[in-house]
């Protein structure tokens, strides 16, 4: 039996940027947040090191430092509007979390302290500068619990452990998405004059990833299936320093803090890639200067494909008290103490860069003219605005979940003041029914995890840091043939009540659709550019290739490819060295 | 700095690393429920599978669940411990299966759900209760004065006061340890008590009074018997049990 439900506004994730968006909306109209999760349970809580303001309280800076370090960062493939306006309007965000009570250290005069992080220079490149602001090293954890205290005090509606499964269209406008409750195996209709996708990344492609298990690409690839593109695929960040074999996160903070990377020969190897900043290069280059050593002969660990952190001539109390958790983690995932031994670790898959196109109002965009599809909106990382272009700066991810979900919200409950709730297509859930229906009825068929597993090892070993022609058109192959597999795929539980065996195929699946969109955009780009680095082709080709991919899922299963301008401005392309 | 090669620390990392390459065989005792599959009664299953020393009891249950029985049903995220979503009682104690590691298990492992709130399959239980509690302490600030232009001030000390209570993750690994909770359904719990002492002692908060009332009310602190299994269950390493003797002390001492 099918339930329906009418909202004005109606928010998919509740993460960072779908609960600044919730708390947005409500205030302006009738709002629901739709979320596979509780909302404490999101990805947001796992970011550690900070998020990056130009309040100037230790030192001097100016948002427009912030914005050129972002289009600098972003390896010229951001949309220079954009990052203009985030790092404006980052100051004004802070303090409205600061005011809702975030725990930010403070410096000793009682105001919101400061660090430095990758990439976020004084002056244009002059030297690091101290603007991350930061909650011990869970900054993360904090914005979450701050956003869902703020919705807890506003009674927002949640359906927590609801799966999105597809939108609903009509008359050209969004009329709503489909949801399958996790404790009956009911569907539910939701229908909205507004929809804003927050879902987060899709790390889990990738077998070393500091991802949860839960960040499978969904809100990206129900809008794909529904024929709207995904812009910037191939731009996928690797940072540098997951934890040796787990891929689980040591914030970029822990260097941010003093900490450097050190080659088996126990060289600080950075200094030759990045001879300014040092170990504190973007995480683009830091990944790439690691791959180089460890293909060098000088990688450490049991595959010698590692390298270590060090943190032992860093004062203790700075250790503990401004990194307990990445501490914690070295002491229990890899029984390293951190204070006498350095920690090995290696790049791991972090962050999408790319995502569901939207404008800084998180609109939804289809085309190179960029064609609003009335009522869709998208924030987080799961949107590709773009501020972070090639790739994304340390502490820009909490950022641009908090502006853009706000500009987002905000929009999203306007427009469904002003707008009629329009009509539900003939049976709404018919596609979602279908899908599942196939999926349960089979009786035997190949085991998920088992395709799960080969997606994650090859996208790794063909796919990651480095990639060339041929890694990509044998990734292409092995994509086929996970899809046959898939198309038979087995799920056991055949019951009602918290069937996670068939979620997390569908989530399967979601992954399936962006590792398509990732390849194919990743093989047409005949260029190296931020997170994306082909080593047939190692330069950055602006005469060819300063565009956003936007990919399509075409009716016969192949994607199309097209491109659009990056919006330019004040920063003229240059060589990018730190 | 250090160009001198790294000497033996590196050496004796790396053997413990190297030396836990071998798969070690673990056996899970999992209580089950699945009122689809067998009606209201509750069971024991065993499975034993081959997994890393350093693997996670998590990927263990995972293991379980995706080559043996996939109607294993748990919940879980992060599996690095800050999401807070697999709480479950491992061995009798409260912990994440994330920051469990099958070397401290081996051979052989019990896995039951959580207790005190109802159990609905397997090892996921409604969270509902929980999250009530949770609710019901004011948990967000509460300042009506009026914002500045820019943050409020705050010193180091004052910051420092309640930074312990921030850590919470809303597991509901302490009130689901907490024998009072078991038996006494209206007891707000540890976490609710934890996340009102992360604002009540929150220099800018303005509810302090409003959160001791609700927490001196026959549902709240005094109901808390100090068995410390709290402290002990709190995967953050949260002082529980000293968080709800400060409430105490606030409200016999210093409000009222």
């Amino acid at each position: 039996m099918t339930v329906t439900h009418t909202y004005d506004s109606v928010i998919v994730g509740a993460g960072g940027a779908g609960m600044r968006a919730a708390i947005e909306a409500a205030d302006r109209g009738r709002t629901a947040v739709i979320s596979k999760l509780y909302p404490t349970r999101s990805h947001t809580g796992t970011a550690q090191g900070g998020v990056c303001a130009a309040l100037a309280n230790v030192e001097e800076d100016s948002p427009e430092w912030h914005a050129f370090d972002t289009v600098k960062g972003g390896d010229y493939l951001v949309d220079q509007s954009a990052a203009q306006l985030m790092c404006e309007e980052a100051i004004d965000a802070i303090y409205e979390l600061e005011h809702w009570g975030l725990p930010f250290n403070r410096t000793p005069d009682g105001k919101i302290d400061q660090r430095r992080f990758g990439g976020h220079t004084r002056n244009h490149g002059e030297a690091p500068v101290k603007r991350a602001c930061y909650a011990a090293d869970r900054t993360g954890h904090m914005i979450l619990q701050t956003l869902y205290q703020q919705c807890v005090k506003r009674g927002i509606r949640f359906f927590n452990e609801f799966y999105v499964l597809d939108l609903l269209m009509s008359e050209g406008r969004t009329a709503g998405v489909v949801a399958y409750e996790l404790a009956t195996g009911e569907l539910h209709v939701f229908r909205a004059k507004a929809v804003l996708f927050a879902t987060g990344g899709f790390g889990r492609m990738f077998r070393v990833s500091s991802n949860a298990h839960t960040l499978t690409g969904d809100g990206p690839s129900v809008v794909f299936r529904r024929g709207l593109p995904l812009e910037d695929m191939e731009f996928f960040q690797f940072h540098p320093t997951g934890v040796y074999g787990m891929g689980i996160l040591l914030s970029e903070a822990v260097r941010g803090e003093g900490g450097i990377l050190l080659n088996s020969e126990g060289e600080r190897f950075m200094e030759r890639y990045a001879p300014t900043v040092k170990d504190l290069a973007p995480r683009d280059l830091v990944s790439r200067a690691i791959f180089q050593e460890v293909r060098e002969g000088r990688g450490i660990g049991p595959h010698k494909d590692g390298v270590y952190l060090d943190v032992r001539h860093l004062p203790r109390d700075v250790i503990e008290e401004k990194l307990p958790d990445v501490t914690e983690f070295a002491r229990i995932y890899l029984n390293v103490e951190p204070t006498t031994e350095p920690v090995p670790i290696q790049p791991t898959a972090h962050y999408a860069m790319g995502g569901i196109p939207t404008d800084v109002d998180g609109r939804v965009v289809v085309g190179p003219d960029e064609t609003p599809v009335p009522g869709l909106y998208a924030a987080g990382e799961c949107a590709c605005v773009s501020v972070h272009g090639a790739n994304r700066l340390g502490t820009n991810s909490l950022l641009d979940i908090v502006v853009f979900g706000r500009r987002g919200g905000r929009h999203m409950a306007e427009f469904a003041t002003e707008a009629h709730l329009p009509d539900l297509p003939e049976r709404p859930e018919g596609f979602v029914t279908e899908m599942l229906g196939a999926m349960l009825e089979r009786a035997e068929g190949a085991n998920a995890a088992d395709i799960r597993t080969d997606l994650q090892d090859q996208m790794y070993d063909l796919a990651f840091v480095v990639r060339t022609e041929e890694s990509l058109r044998k990734m292409q192959e092995v994509l086929g043939g996970l899809r046959e597999r898939f198309d038979h795929v087995l799920v056991q539980d055949k019951g009602k009540m918290y069937n996670t065996d068939l979620m997390e195929v569908v989530e399967l699946g979601f992954l399936l659709d962006c590792a398509d969109a990732l390849v194919a955009a990743a093989l047409a780009r005949d260029e190296s550019r931020g997170g994306h680095y082909r080593e047939d082709h190692p330069l950055r080709d602006d005469e060819h290739w300063l565009k956003h991919s936007l990919a399509y899922r075409e009716d016969d299963g192949g994607i199309r490819l097209e491109y659009k301008d990056v919006k330019l401005g004040p920063y003229v392309p240059m060589e990018r060295k730190y | 700095m250090s160009s001198q090669p790294l000497g033996d620390v590196l050496d004796s990392s790396d053997q413990r690393r190297a030396g836990a390459t071998g798969k070690v065989s673990l056996t899970l005792k999992i209580r089950r429920y699945n009122p689809e599959l067998r009606g209201e009664e509750s069971w024991w299953d065993e499975f034993t599978i081959e997994a890393f020393p350093n693997d996670r009891l998590l990927d263990a249950l995972h293991e379980v669940k995706w080559r043996h029985d996939g109607t294993l049903a748990l919940r879980r995220s992060c599996a690095h411990g800050i999401c807070g979503s697999d709480a479950m009682m491992v061995n009798g104690k409260n912990r994440l299966a994330c920051k469990v590691l099958v070397r401290d298990l081996v051979p052989r492992v019990t896995v039951e759900p959580i207790r005190g709130l109802p159990v609905l399959k397997d090892l996921y239980v409604d969270m509902e209760p929980f999250f009530a509690g949770y609710r019901s302490v004011l948990p967000y600030l509460i300042n009506e004065e009026g914002e500045p232009n820019t943050e409020r001030v705050q010193s180091p000390e004052e910051r420092h006061r309640f930074d312990d209570t921030t850590k919470c993750i809303l597991c509901a690994c302490c009130t689901t340890s907490c024998p009072i909770f078991w038996g006494d359904e209206e007891y707000v719990g540890p976490a609710a008590i934890v996340n009102a002492h992360r604002f009540i002692y929150d220099s800018r908060d303005r509810a302090a009074d409003e959160r001791l009332k609700i927490l001196s009310e026959k549902t709240g602190v005094f109901r808390c018997r100090t068995t410390f299994n709290c402290t002990e269950a709190c995967p953050r390493g949260i002082e529980v049990t000293k968080a709800i003797q400060d409430v105490k002390r606030s409200i016999l001492f210093d409000r009222f």
